[in-house]
């Protein structure tokens, strides 16, 4: 990266004498920053690039070597039905994650910037303290929770409704993405509403506004951004999330991010995996970035 | 009966007393500030007119009506807060525009009033304007356009000039004063600046520690401080301790530390404990002969439209304020008298309290 480069600075018109100390401190935010892009170019955009090269390549199942240039790869993932049903499958589940977040933790969010200080505090760490757990961890626990002898389909036949299906289905898989996502959206929201001056809503409040328009029409605007931010991550994780698709969805209901495993460890087909990974981080972008661009771009002048 | 009424408002937080037993009658179309230090329960006093904090006792009425318990978005009152709280992502017109919509007012009554209400703070240009892209003065006169428009029977005012810088604070003083009579609308300004209190009230009501001290006109509050809080808190002030000398029916003579000063009030007996309390600007420089008091230039500073000495004599460091009439100011050092007429020193009985940091304030 040339950012790294101290050459890169522009040259200091300063008055001579003055020049060194001008270009010290002109160059010391890039000598500061190079430690963090240097391992951001070894860890994450090395692998990437050879991740997207490698979908480039062709593929022999015969022999398992790799090598050449193809498009096939691409070609197939995007014509397969079956490579397409799981990526709307994946977006369809992320989006449904997305929104129960907001609806649970936009309120849970407003509801602890109002709470008391003792009680704040434990609130805080009780939504916070799901981080602490292996999500693998947490995946079991659902599994155990929801499984065939477990207490959930114990109460269902006690109250004489009968077993169910639970787990494998998609119901779980976001109601599991959901427990894991939503500290999250809880974080971004509470620190914008931190942010928040609370005389705005006095003030909505002291001229005739009930509780509940004070709200719709004066807070959650200026916490959209909190709101934004917090969608984006949920989102961008869900659709590239590993572990609970993979434990709670079961063999069938496949995501992207089972299917690229399956594609490098089962078929031993890297190319194929590395091509549905690559498309995978488009689509997310795209998504994403339209998402941002759209509400943000609606609150950009007057949230500044 | 008068249209705002408290009566032994209290507030307790704990074992904390925030607001003690404040009573306090504001007429029709009257401004009124409470003007105190900081911790005073002037804020809280107005928070609960506003409705926004309720009294642990006593009751508010307005217009006759008790709202003690009223909640703040049925009282109808127009409030503007220190930190303006506008709607930073509605335009001004909308921000000005959003109490009448709450008070379902119908849309094409809203428009005119809207301009009106702009138009009064001179702000019609900037209608189509976000809060962001507006100075703090202009952010001020939004929110004051914004408590205005909804014609509310009491404005409330929460140390509305402070975000301000000194030149347009005092300018903003008078507009909102002329803007007030204009209107005619009741108002209650909370206020730790005595300047601002005293330049643009009817009434300023005097807090401390919880409590009400002093209800009068700023004029009066001036001259005839209560207690010696006042005298300290409201502007400059000589505390001069002393023993009564002498007293006849209506007067009486004070010895300070050997000297025999004459004043008016009845009622002292002698040799009774009292402070003696002269405005800086009620003293006059004159030749060391013909001074009730000596002593000799310690300090002097130029304000402008003033000079301040500080006179270092028997009694201690003495402030007196002349006018700059364009005469040469004394030297420093110079020995000079000092003289009163006897009915400016106002008379508090019993012993100095400690110096608070407030006689220090610059006014």
């Amino acid at each position: 990266m040339s950012a790294t480069l101290p050459d890169s600075a522009p040259a200091a018109p300063a008055a001579p004498g003055e020049e060194a100390p001008e270009r010290r401190v002109r160059s010391a935010p890039l000598f500061l920053s190079a430690p963090a892009a240097l391992l951001f170019v070894a860890l994450v955009l090395t692998p990437l690039f050879l991740t997207a090269l490698l979908s480039f390549n062709q593929f022999d199942y015969a022999t398992g070597r790799t090598g050449g240039f193809t498009l096939e790869h691409y070609l197939s993932v995007l014509t397969d039905e079956y490579y397409l049903e799981i990526f709307f499958r994946t977006f369809r589940i992320s989006a449904l994650a997305t929104a129960i977040c907001v609806v649970i933790g936009v309120p849970e969010a407003y509801i602890l910037s109002r709470m008391g200080n003792p009680w704040r505090s434990v609130f805080l760490l009780v939504i916070l303290a799901p981080l602490l757990v292996s999500v693998v961890v947490r995946a079991f626990g659902w599994s155990m929770l929801l499984g065939p002898e477990g207490p959930v389909n114990g109460a269902l036949i006690a109250l004489g409704i009968g077993r169910m299906k639970l787990l494998y289905t998609e119901g779980t898989v976001v109601v599991a993405l959901v427990h894991v996502m939503l500290p999250f959206m809880v974080i971004p929201v509470w620190t914008s509403l931190q942010k928040l001056d609370p005389a705005v809503e006095q003030a909505a409040l002291s001229f005739g506004a009930s509780r509940g328009t004070a709200i719709v029409r004066v807070v959650a605007p200026q916490i959209l951004p909190g709101i934004l931010s917090g969608s984006l991550i949920v989102f961008g994780l869900s659709a590239s999330a590993f572990a609970i698709p993979g434990l709670l969805g079961g063999r069938r209901l496949k995501m992207v991010a089972t299917v690229v495993y399956d594609q490098y460890l089962s078929d031993l087909n890297w190319p194929m995996g590395a091509a549905v990974a690559v498309i995978l981080l488009a689509a997310n972008l795209i998504i994403m970035l339209t998402y941002h661009r759209v509400v943000e771009g609606h609150y950009r002048r007057r949230l500044g | 009966m008068s249209f705002l009424e408290l009566k032994n408002i209290t507030k307790r937080y704990g074992p904390l007393t925030a607001v003690g037993d404040v009573s306090l009658s504001v007429e029709k179309g009257e401004f009124v500030s409470l003007l105190g230090p900081s911790g005073c329960g002037k804020t809280t006093t107005l928070q609960m007119i506003a409705g926004f904090v309720e009294p642990s006792a006593g009751t508010i009425r307005l217009d006759g009506r008790d709202i003690t318990r009223a909640k703040a978005n049925s009282r109808g009152l127009g409030i503007v807060f220190q930190s303006y709280a506008l709607f930073p992502h509605m335009t001004v017109f909308d921000n000005v525009s959003f109490g009448l919509e709450m008070q379902r007012v119908p849309k094409g009554e809203r428009k005119p009033r809207v301009e009106e209400a702009l138009s009064l703070v001179h702000l019609s240009p900037y209608a189509k304007r976000y809060p962001r892209e507006l100075s703090g003065g202009q952010r001020q006169r939004v929110a004051l356009a914004r408590a205005l428009v909804i014609r509310p029977p009491v404005l409330l005012l929460d140390e509305p000039l402070s975000n301000l810088d000194a030149k347009l604070r005092e300018a903003m003083q008078f507009e909102l004063r002329e803007i007030q009579r204009k209107v005619g609308t009741t108002t209650v300004m909370v206020t730790h600046d005595q300047a601002e209190a005293f330049s643009i009230s009817d009434r300023v009501v005097v807090m401390e520690a919880g409590r009400i001290t002093q209800i009068d006109q700023p004029y009066r509050i001036y001259e005839h401080p209560e207690t010696e809080f006042i005298s300290r808190f409201v502007g400059k002030t000589n505390l001069l301790p002393g023993k009564v000398a002498t007293a006849t029916g209506a007067g009486a003579t004070v010895s300070l530390a050997g000297i025999a000063v004459p004043v008016e009030m009845p009622g002292l007996s002698v040799g009774e404990t009292v402070t003696l309390c002269i405005r800086p600007e009620k003293l006059r420089l004159t030749q060391p002969s013909n001074g009730l008091l000596t002593g000799r230039v310690a300090d002097r500073f130029f304000l402008g439209s003033q000079w301040l000495y500080h006179i270092d004599g028997p009694l201690g460091t003495v402030m007196v304020v002349t006018p700059n009439d364009g005469s040469a100011p004394a030297d420093q050092g110079a020995p000079v008298g000092l003289e009163w007429t006897p009915s400016v020193v106002r008379v508090h009985r019993g012993a100095m309290a400690e110096a608070p940091d407030v006689a220090l304030e610059v006014t």
